[in-house]
């Protein structure tokens, strides 16, 4: 029985982990900002890492079609797997929601994203001031929303590992070889 | 029957003459009017408008050389979209409306071109610089009224335009292109 994801599946998940935080991160920094050189180029940033972190969600999703996930440690019971895969499946939502709002949001604000500065994404939204807030709203929301997730998440991972004893947390992490994540899940099973 | 006669030879008349009455395009009707700006900033393509102008216009399509057209724009009537960036336009380091309130554009010279096209030579002044420009202007009639549009170019940096902080033009490009559209009537 497969044990660990695949190594694509690890580098995707910390890849997105860190591109999501640095991005949160930067977004949470710029507002506050008075306008300058420095402003327009963070907003920039923000938005080209956004579009990156969507493209990188959708072969994420399409790798994880092909290659589906371990099964959940069977001293899980069937109530709490239908919980973390429910919170999976609304990370993935988030992960998709995120960045499309925060580009309608920019677009009904008058400014068109442009992928580093080359590749134009259309304007989905005419220039539209109330729709423009409204949109922002719904990024702040998405994005808190998924912080709060991802609180539960990283909990998770930890009560697996240092609750639970079992190979949840280790089986996602890149550093860990596949011998000792064969040996850790023969101690489960 | 001799009344009919006489309204369709007026009419004959009207159609004949027509061309030769010449009309004179004096006044500007702002509400038919815009003067529109863009500009690229970190690769995507920015506009914005000038709302406040004053136009003073003399054009007589049948003496397109005598032609004489002057506009002063209020440079505080920017709006690039949003408050910040209007506010931060005014400052010193853009248009310094507090010691330049206005742009002036005056005309030199007019040549024609063809389909109603017209060369129009003038001085461009922005923040006590002035740069000889030239642009196409095309020429619409309708009625009474007369439509002029154009498009032209020119580079931020000779004018002073964003100094310091902003004067990278890879945050804010060098050139910013202006399109204008004046729709005037004879007084």
């Amino acid at each position: 029985m497969m044990t660990r994801y695949t190594p694509t599946a690890i580098a995707l998940h910390w890849i997105i982990a860190v591109v999501m935080a640095g991005t949160f991160a930067l977004g949470l920094y710029m507002q506050g900002l008075p306008l300058s050189p420095s402003k327009l180029q963070f907003y920039s940033y923000h938005k080209w890492a956004g579009v990156s972190a969507f493209l990188l969600v959708l072969v994420r999703l399409i790798w994880r079609m092909g290659h589906p996930a371990p099964a959940m440690p069977g001293a899980m019971s069937s109530a709490m797997q239908r919980v973390a895969g429910a919170a999976h499946t609304i990370l993935y939502l988030l992960m998709f929601a995120i960045p499309i709002s925060g580009w309608l949001m920019s677009s009904a604000k008058g400014f068109q994203t442009v992928w580093f500065g080359v590749i134009p994404l259309p304007d989905l939204v005419a220039r539209d001031k109330t729709l423009g807030e409204q949109l922002h709203l719904l990024h702040q929301i998405l994005n808190y929303s998924t912080l709060l997730l991802l609180i539960g998440h990283v909990f998770a991972a930890f009560k697996h590992h240092l609750v639970d004893r079992d190979d949840v947390l280790i089986r996602m992490l890149p550093w860990a070889s596949s011998q000792h994540s064969s040996t850790s899940s023969e101690k489960v099973s | 029957m001799n009344k009919t006669l006489a309204s369709l030879f007026s009419s004959l008349l009207a159609l004949w003459v027509g061309p030769a009455a010449a009309i004179t395009y004096t006044v500007v009707d702002p509400a038919q009017s815009a003067i529109q700006f863009s500009y690229v900033q970190m690769g995507v393509t920015m506009d914005g408008s000038f709302t406040k102008y004053n136009v003073k216009l003399s054009f007589d399509p049948a003496k397109p050389e005598s032609t004489v057209a002057l506009m002063d724009l209020q440079l505080a009537s920017v709006d690039a979209g949003y408050v910040e960036a209007n506010s931060e336009l005014a400052g010193k380091d853009w248009f310094d409306t507090a010691a330049y309130p206005t742009a002036r554009f005056e005309s030199t010279s007019v040549q024609t071109l063809p389909d109603n096209k017209y060369q129009l030579n003038g001085k461009l002044t922005i923040k006590g610089r002035t740069r000889e420009i030239s642009t196409p202007v095309t020429f619409a009639s309708k009625g009474s009224k007369g439509l002029f549009e154009g498009t032209f170019s020119f580079n931020r940096s000779e004018f002073a335009i964003g100094k310091g902080v902003w004067s990278d033009p890879k945050i804010v490009a060098d050139q910013i292109k202006i399109r204008f559209r004046l729709q005037a009537i004879e007084k």
